[in-house]
């Protein structure tokens, strides 16, 4: 990571945000936004920025589920696990995308295209099992369909608003 | 032929995630081709989730829907007269306000929902939005306070305290803070950050009517005196914080939000806060560290987050429905909505039907109807079509009912006498392939993950209670480790800090009172696979 391109990057966020009161979240999801994750030497200008200790910094980055320390992969799958989508076969949905990508939850494909995440309740309980893929949130996903929409998202760029309407439904 | 005037496609995350996209644009396209004189609008949902996308056609005599409409369905619609709105199509469905599962519901916090452009102050002012607010903005903080007392409603996010005893505790609160930045302020927080497992209701407010959630904060903050508000809304709601985020831009434009609202000389400041994927942050006081930048770590009360809430201040935390029910309160009397309900459940729960349901959705009651009306009347019983077995109420930490209590009323007091929790009216349908020893094993696993950690009976109690089940499901030493995860429900129950560990026994007990032969022997030979 360029150090001159990290600097900007967070003083740029600190003085967008200056006046909120507590901004560390709103900076850090802008932080992850820009590069996917929040790398460790952010940590040291954030803690001089927001006048906190690195401890603390690293305190909250580390408690929240959303933060990455480490690059993730193209594509964010995240995948239901709670009640709900158990109750229309979330697990066996589960089970199959570990098994196709061949990795296990918060690590990233080989290709480097995937980061397979769990997330408890994506809110579309009514017609699960629910699914997200970056920012489109797919219902009734079956085994056989996710196992298709992991290929292409394997295979070069797709559009994932596109992905989200062709595939079949239901 | 009716003239067709409107073309209604849903924007809402459900329809979304099932194609809705996709349908909006090839009906879109078909409108661009024929010249025809027809908007095309992306409204909210009606919350019937097993109906997406629904379609709806407006004529000069109303609106007719079509659904489940998928994109491979729309040419054939078109083929079979959609612009005309002929029901010459198999999901053709009739005028919408009549469909049964819509007509039977009592729709007073989601009226507007899934009939405006959710984005839309002329179609919100058009539909009634704002009237409690124009006539809030007449009324003193402590007469605001007072309808609210008298409404009975409590709250909806799960613990059910009074809202009005919340709000007046608020209202006589001093905010003079000597030291603190924020002396002299008090705040409204909105908790959005609706993660129980098979809930919606508050999605769908801030997906369909987000002025709703808007107009209810601002009376709130006129009843308490408060002219900051935040909305701590879940990063799973992609779609939700894009339209807040515009509702509140466009409400500002209007003068509806900010400084000097309508010319009342009255201020409210409204910011939508993003959480970063922690349930526990839905706890009131976790969530206040969280929304002040830190880790979300549940704080001991006192003090009362009334009192001492965010950045130490005197602060309303509420629910997303809470604060929606409030413009109909005012705007109708605290009187008026205290005549839905029974008992000391007064007003209207937004149900919410979903897992392994027929007709899920969200299901608009007064409370006092009970369980087996709602899944079996509205829901229609599986989407598998096998028996209902369990139905988890009440989010993941509520408990697992089985089918001997599920005449009872839909009303807090009946429910905690069931030793069940309502919460946020989230009713998790399961048919009889759950295995539920796995199911309390989930149950503990989930406190693992998402604890945060403050408190030993959450913290280490939950890691203990997934080894014992699993001791119990490889059947070792069984007897004495049922008794042992008995005992450890104990201590997580009286010893916790909060709902977290303190609930997370519910459907662990539950699973295990009521569907013993799950954890016996026999039966976990064959439920490996779950």
């Amino acid at each position: 990571m360029n150090r001159a391109a990290l600097e900007s990057v967070i003083q740029g966020s600190v003085d967008r945000h200056r006046g909120k009161p507590g901004p560390l979240l709103v900076i850090l999801h802008d932080l992850q936004a820009q590069w996917g994750y929040v790398p460790d030497e952010a940590v040291p200008l954030l803690a001089e920025a927001l006048t906190l200790t690195r401890a603390e910094i690293h305190g909250v980055i580390s408690f929240y589920h959303d933060f990455r320390t480490t690059p993730g992969g193209r594509h964010q799958v995240q995948v239901c696990r709670a009640e709900a989508c158990q109750a229309q076969g979330g697990r066996q949905l589960e089970a199959a995308v570990r098994e196709h990508l061949g990795i296990d939850w918060h690590d990233t494909s080989a290709d480097g295209m995937v980061t397979l995440e769990p997330v408890y309740c994506l809110g579309n309980c009514a017609t699960g099992p629910a699914v997200r893929i970056d920012d489109a949130i797919l219902g009734r996903v079956t085994p056989d369909r996710m196992r298709t929409l992991l290929d292409d998202l394997q295979r070069e760029p797709v559009n994932i608003s596109g992905l989200m309407t062709e595939a079949p439904h239901g | 032929m009716a003239e067709v005037r409107t073309i209604y496609v849903p924007n809402d995350t459900t329809a979304q995630s099932l194609g809705a996209e996709d349908v909006a644009r090839q009906i879109g396209r078909a409108l661009g081709e024929q010249q025809a004189d027809i908007r095309l609008v992306r409204n909210g949902s009606r919350g019937a989730c097993w109906l997406e996308p629904l379609v709806e056609v407006e004529t000069d005599s109303g609106r007719v829907a079509y659904g489940p409409v998928s994109p491979d369905d729309v040419p054939g619609l078109l083929a079979a007269g959609l612009l005309e709105a002929r029901p010459d199509h198999a999901l053709y469905l009739g005028p919408t306000d009549e469909i049964p599962w819509l007509q039977k519901q009592q729709r007073v916090t989601f009226s507007r929902a899934g009939i405006i452009d959710p984005v839309s102050l002329d179609d919100y002012q058009a539909h009634g939005g704002f009237a409690g607010l124009e006539k809030a903005l007449a009324m003193s903080p402590r007469q605001l306070v007072d309808e609210v007392t008298a409404s009975g409603l409590r709250g909806r996010g799960g613990a059910a305290f009074p809202a009005g005893i919340k709000w007046n505790t608020v209202l006589e609160a001093s905010a003079d803070n000597p030291g603190n930045p924020q002396s002299g302020r008090k705040f409204i927080v909105c908790n959005a950050d609706e993660g129980d497992s098979g809930t919606f209701a508050d999605r769908l407010v801030m997906e369909a009517d987000p002025y709703l959630l808007i107009e209810g904060m601002i009376i709130a903050g006129l009843a308490v005196g408060a002219e900051y508000g935040f909305i701590y809304l879940r990063s799973e709601y992609p779609i939700a914080l894009q339209r807040l985020n515009e509702a509140i831009e466009r409400a500002e434009a209007e003068s509806w939000l900010g400084s000097d609202i309508r010319g009342s000389g009255k201020h409210f400041h409204l910011e939508v806060r993003l959480g970063a994927g922690a349930y526990i942050c839905g706890e009131e006081t976790s969530l206040l560290d969280s929304l002040e930048g830190k880790r979300g770590m549940v704080r001991p009360k006192p003090p009362l987050p009334a009192l001492k809430g965010a950045f130490g201040q005197p602060t309303v935390v509420n629910n997303v429905l809470t604060l929606a029910a409030v413009p109909w309160i005012v705007e109708h009397g605290g009187a008026a909505y205290a005549g839905y309900g029974q008992g000391r459940s007064l007003g209207t729960l937004p149900f919410q039907l979903a897992g392994n349901i027929r007709r899920g959705g969200l299901v608009e009651l007064a409370f006092g109807a009970t369980l087996r009306e709602l899944v079996e009347d509205f829901g229609g019983g599986t989407l598998t079509g096998r028996p209902m077995k369990a139905i988890q109420a009440g989010g993941p930490l509520g408990a697992y009912m089985p089918e001997s209590q599920w005449d009872t009323p839909l009303d807090y007091e009946a429910f905690t006498e069931a030793g069940a929790v309502l919460g946020h009216g989230g009713i998790v349908v399961f048919d009889d392939t759950v295995d539920m020893a796995q199911q309390a094993r989930f149950a503990m696993e989930f406190c693992v993950v998402e604890s945060c950690g403050k408190c030993t009976p959450c913290r280490i109690g939950s890691v203990r209670g997934v080894e014992v089940i699993d001791r119990i499901i490889d059947n070792v030493n069984r007897t004495s480790n049922l008794a042992l995860l008995d005992e450890l429900c104990d201590t997580m129950e009286y010893g916790s800090l909060c709902a977290m560990g303190g609930m997370t026994p519910n459907p662990v007990r539950s699973a295990v009172r009521h569907f013993p032969e799950a954890f016996e022997p026999s039966s976990n030979a064959s439920a490996g696979a779950a």
